[in-house]
């Protein structure tokens, strides 16, 4: 997995609630059997006006030009702003996997749904979590500023806006040094391999009726 | 490691405990899975993942695979070449090899037993109450309804699952759904969880298991219990789960995975115990009562945006702020309906009825006792019954239903997720209205620009005869 240290960008905002994964990645790229090929159809039936599918190059597409991800002022951008509950629904990692391969390095928001922030620490995308009111501003900043733009240092969990002033945010020590180092999970419950046998041994025999095997 | 009292534990504390490996240096939990479902469309990067370490499957015994998301409903006989998509063929035919080369019991494309993972699982027997269940897909949180952990995760973990039989996570908080009194006639499990995610949101419940308790979720059957657990979900919660009690045995007992003799007798002792503490603790608790729910059905694009069928559409100017004004005015837009529209008034211009939260043959059973000797009114283009499974199917066309559906002018065809989320040919055109029995309404969720509206069977097949919704209760 990729390591997360300090990372800047254009931050990008999408003033909407309840973003699901259905509209972060529609079903119809989901048909892929790999883990790339999912950021150019990111976000697909707000950002294209037809329906697009596997195969179909953005240049054949007609451009949704008021969507946030096609305004001009927006292109590059790195760090999604949004609102509540971001990520619910269904829970397809390929949404991570879109926005990370877009560009998008974090995403800032109020809250996230429970699988898709999972999700997020196992590919290395950030997720933020902020308070209503603090995000508000942030949207106020973007609306204002042409190119405004956040360097996120995890290290320090700061956020750090150009104009000098910064916004500190929470995260789990374990979920933070897990993106610090880019750990990977498996190879960290590898790691516990002795536990596990030991532990099926004894639940072998106290419930047996589940194994057959 | 118990982080409860004794006398005090929830269900889902008891579950958790009993599957608890150990911490990891990391201070994760790893918890042991019991039973790990594989489809068709989460599951093909997580083998690759194995391929690529070198690793193996730890317990192969543990996973069952079936395709459900891209088959076609329609010409099964011509097996995996009946998909006409070459993507989604590709999928199918990879969920073939992974199964064989590592040896994992899959209910293929021609299998009768093949269908809607979540409705496959119970089916079999393959969930059983106290186990910890995980598949690819968020709506694993049916299983509960066998006072299971179930849980749905995501590709990285499905990995995980193959490789470790562990799931690395930290627990979840306890909430309680109670839910008093009896359910009306034409009110059904799926009114009670729509109106639970209408008062809850869809993120009322992040961050917990819910339990569902109460008289009325005692006196439902499991296919019921299953409708509720799945819908879990849509209020946020990662897992929902219902206590143990004689239904649960019953529709157990006797199913091909489910054990026999003294194995049975063992499990039974433990899985009678599988139920909270008088006095457990709960983290949040909401109370409903169910003499005063009505049928309901949504009229946005998102599972909290409900109300009952005598109810309207909100109006934006009625919103609590300006953000949910926009919200409001952004999903009537798309929904094409107006501020205050009486949710009668919605014209349908397809009816399905599917999906692994209406699919079992109780669902179908209440849809066929309303259309039978009916007519589809002219209006509604296409009417579908998507059975959940092959043995669905085939029971249905046992007791008869399948030649209702027919008459009444349905098209029946063969098990899968179909219009659920539309990645086989069966979708919604752009701009059109339909009643669902699935559980997402989400924008084009069932087809580009398609216009979803949830409901219980009952609702969507009175909604298929009137050509619009109407109170199924002035029906029975
Ligand atoms: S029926 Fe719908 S919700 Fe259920 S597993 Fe299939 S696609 Fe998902």
């Amino acid at each position: 997995m990729k390591a997360f240290g300090v990372e800047s960008g254009v931050v990008v905002p999408l003033d909407r609630a309840n973003v699901d994964t259905d509209q972060i990645i529609p079903k119809q790229f989901l048909k892929s059997i790999r883990r790339t090929g999912f950021g150019d159809n990111l976000f697909d039936s707000w950002r294209f006006l037809d329906e697009g599918d596997i195969g179909v190059t953005p240049n054949e597409r007609q451009i949704n030009h008021d969507f946030v991800l096609n305004l001009p002022r927006y292109q590059d951008g790195g760090v999604l702003l949004a609102r509540d509950n971001f990520g619910c629904g269904s829970s397809r990692e390929h949404a991570v996997w879109a926005l990370m391969e877009y560009g998008f390095k974090a995403v800032i928001a109020p809250s996230f749904a429970d699988i898709f922030y999972n999700n997020c620490f196992k590919n290395g995308l950030l997720p933020i979590v902020l308070k209503e009111e603090k995000i508000d501003e942030l949207f106020q900043l973007v609306a204002r500023e042409p190119g405004f733009t956040l360097t996120i240092r995890l290290p320090d969990q700061r956020i750090e806006l150009t104009d000098g002033t910064h916004v500190d945010f929470e995260i789990d020590a374990m979920r933070k040094r897990k993106l610090l180092e880019g750990l990977d999970d498996i190879d960290l419950t590898w790691a516990h391999t002795d536990a596990i046998r030991r532990f099926e041994v004894g639940y072998r025999t106290r419930r047996s009726w589940l194994f057959k095997d | 490691m118990l982080d409860w009292e004794p006398g005090l534990a929830t269900l889902y504390d008891k579950i958790w405990d009993d599957h608890l490996v150990g911490r990891r240096s990391d201070g994760v939990c790893l918890l042991y899975i019991d039973a790990h479902l594989l489809h068709e469309v989460t599951s093909p990067q997580a083998f690759e993942g194995l391929r690529l370490a070198g690793r193996s499957v730890w317990r192969v015994a543990a996973n069952l695979a079936t395709p459900d998301h891209n088959v076609p409903t329609e010409n099964r006989a011509a097996g995996i070449g009946g998909i006409s998509d070459p993507v989604a063929r590709e999928q199918v035919v990879t969920l073939d090899a992974n199964c064989k080369q590592h040896g994992i019991t899959q209910f293929d494309i021609h299998d009768i037993r093949q269908g809607i993972v979540h409705v496959v699982g119970p089916e079999q027997g393959a969930t059983l109450p106290g186990m910890t269940v995980v598949c690819g897909d968020s709506h694993t949180s049916t299983h509960g309804a066998f006072g299971a952990l179930a849980q749905g995760i995501g590709t990285s973990e499905v990995e995980h699952v193959l490789a470790t039989q562990c799931l690395a996570q930290s627990k979840a908080r306890n909430m309680a759904v109670r839910v008093d009194g009896a359910l009306p006639d034409g009110v059904y499990a799926k009114d009670l969880v729509l109106a639970m995610i209408g008062m809850t949101g869809t993120a009322g419940a992040t961050g917990h298991t819910i339990e569902y308790t109460g008289a009325a979720i005692r006196a439902l059957t499991m296919e019921g219990r299953m409708t509720v657990c799945n819908m879990s979900i849509e209020a946020g919660a990662r897992a929902g789960l219902i206590a143990v009690d004689d239904i649960t045995l019953e529709f157990v007992h006797g199913r091909p995975f489910a054990p026999v003799g003294a194995a049975w007798n063992a499990a039974e002792t433990y899985w009678r115990t599988l139920e909270s503490d008088a006095d457990a603790q709960f983290d949040k608790e909401i109370v409903l009562q169910a003499e005063r729910l009505v049928p309901h059905v949504t009229w946005g694009t998102s599972p909290e945006m409900v109300v009952g069928v005598d109810g309207c559409a909100p109006d934006p100017a009625d919103a609590a702020n300006e953000i949910q004004a926009d919200s409001v005015a952004r999903a009537l837009h798309y929904m094409g309906l107006s501020a205050n529209q009486p949710v009668t008034d919605i014209v349908l211009d397809r009816i399905f009825i599917g999906s692994c939260t209406n699919a079992r043959i109780e669902d179908l059973r209440v849809a066929a006792s309303i259309v039978a000797g009916k007519r589809v009114a002219k209006s509604v283009k296409q009417a579908l019954v998507v059975p959940g499974s092959g043995l669905v199917k085939a029971q249905a066309e046992r007791e008869g239903l399948a030649d209702i559906f027919l008459q009444a002018g349905f098209e029946w065809r063969d098990p899968g997720c179909s219009m659920c989320l539309a990645m086989n040919p069966d979708k919604l055109l752009p701009g059109e209205h339909c009643a669902s029995t699935s559980n997402r309404n989400f924008e084009g969720r069932q087809g580009h620009g398609g216009r979803t509206h949830l409901v219980s069977p009952a609702m969507a097949a009175a909604a298929s005869i009137a050509g619009h919704f109407v109170d199924v209760r002035e029906w029975i």
